[in-house]
């Protein structure tokens, strides 16, 4: 049981790692604001979540257990509702999204940097 | 730099990793404050002044090469005066020797709560908090004198205060269900300092971010129907007359000043009723001078864009 409980919560760790990873990655390589925003959104919610979840298996108490539950619940309210509304800002002060059509036309108009 | 919302951003970022620096270093109360005051609520009120001003940086002419070198010989003298300090952490160090050990050793005894940082604050330093708490106020008096609100701004505001924000379901959906969250954990982190890390400043400046965040979902004018202008300038008041008047009913029950030990019958107990109450103080001072500031802000914005 135990070790179960070590290996799974060892698997959540590392594949929580791994998104956080491809987020930072995202973040700094994809083409335009909302996609990277799309990638942040990954770290904070796979990445963090698999990563509490990870930990809440390693808990030695429920005191532990019922806190880290408690911030994994927070983070993804929180984390997923700042990414919409960061798009929303975004889409409302006129940023367009880069898509096939307009990639050619107009590139020097998408800002390099968000 | 010229992009300020980018030195913004970074100097947030800068506060959060030095509260995980404080963190390592097990002092939590700092890691709190420098968390909950650096990089959240100062990061607010940056953003909340960059609406009022010009996002970029003006180019300047001068060439602050002086500047440069006056800034760089008087790091390098502080540098070399701290050669003469003792390592870190190291025990015989003056710092190590003075009033910490008794503070770590009676605190019990005397005070009676197990976060000594609390202990420290409220009661054996209860004097610098008293000052701490003034400097807040008086900042807070700053703000409100300088960014006085003309009656006829108030009034066009009042009739048409946007509150645009209010169509987005997803975040009103979402804040509704976290701000109530927020003010509860806001009112533990005051009531509980006396037992895990937390005060009357964290607890203060937590207060205020929920209710900040409900205005900026709802409009001004919603949130001014509970905290009204008037109100809250007493209430930045009452946190000082609070604080203070410990201190006096001390003097006048026969102790030193913010001497809680005579407050009731049993020193421990008078102890926690006055730290109690003074971190009440703070946190009341705290929570209305910073709703206050945001406030502030907000109306002098939306004056600005009813004016154009």
């Amino acid at each position: 049981m135990e070790m179960l409980l070590d290996i799974l919560s060892w698997i959540l760790l590392a594949s929580g790692s791994f998104f956080c990873l491809t987020g930072a990655l995202g973040l700094l390589r994809f083409p335009d604001f909302f996609t990277r925003i799309h990638a942040t959104g990954i770290t904070d919610t796979m990445g963090a979540g698999l990563i509490l979840i990870g930990l809440m298996l390693q808990a030695s108490n429920w005191i532990v257990f019922a806190k880290l539950f408690i911030i994994l619940l927070f983070s993804l309210l929180a984390a997923a509702t700042a990414c919409h509304a960061m798009a929303k800002a975004a889409i409302k002060s006129g940023l367009k999204p880069q898509t096939k059509d307009n990639r050619e036309i107009e590139p020097e108009e998408q800002p390099s940097k968000p | 730099m010229g992009d300020l919302f980018a030195v913004v951003m970074l100097s947030g970022i800068y506060s959060l990793l030095s509260a995980a620096l404080f963190l390592d270093l097990h002092a939590v109360d700092v890691a709190f404050t420098e968390a909950s005051v650096g990089a959240g609520i100062s990061t607010l009120l940056f953003l909340a002044t960059l609406k009022l001003v010009p996002r970029y940086d003006k180019k300047s002419r001068y060439k602050p090469a002086l500047a440069l070198g006056v800034v760089v010989v008087t790091g390098a003298l502080l540098i070399y005066g701290t050669l003469d300090m003792p390592h870190f952490g190291k025990a015989d160090a003056p710092v190590h020797e003075h009033v910490a050990p008794r503070y770590l050793n009676e605190s019990m005894d005397e005070i009676g709560i197990p976060n000594v940082v609390t202990s420290v604050l409220a009661s054996y330093r209860g004097f610098d908090t008293l000052g701490e708490v003034v400097v807040i106020f008086t900042a807070g008096i700053g703000v409100m004198s300088l960014l006085r609100i003309s009656r006829q701004a108030k009034k066009e505001a009042k009739s048409k205060t946007p509150a645009d924000m209010q169509q987005q379901v997803i975040l009103r959906v979402v804040a509704k269900m976290m701000i109530p969250l927020i003010l509860i954990f806001a009112l533990y982190v005051q009531f509980h300092g006396d037992y895990s890390p937390g005060g009357g400043f964290q607890a203060g400046v937590i207060f205020a971010a929920g209710i900040i965040l409900y205005t900026m979902l709802f409009g001004l004018s919603t949130a001014q129907l509970v905290f009204k202008r008037k109100v809250l300038e007493l209430f930045t008041a009452i946190g000082v007359f609070l604080y203070a008047g410990v201190g006096f009913v001390c003097l006048f029950m026969g102790g030193n000043f913010l001497d809680y030990d005579v407050l009731r019958h049993d020193p421990v107990h008078g102890q926690h009723l006055g730290i109690l109450l003074v971190e009440l103080g703070v946190g009341i001072t705290v929570a209305s001078v910073m709703m206050t500031i945001f406030f502030k802000f907000t109306w002098r914005t939306v004056k600005h864009k009813y004016n154009q």
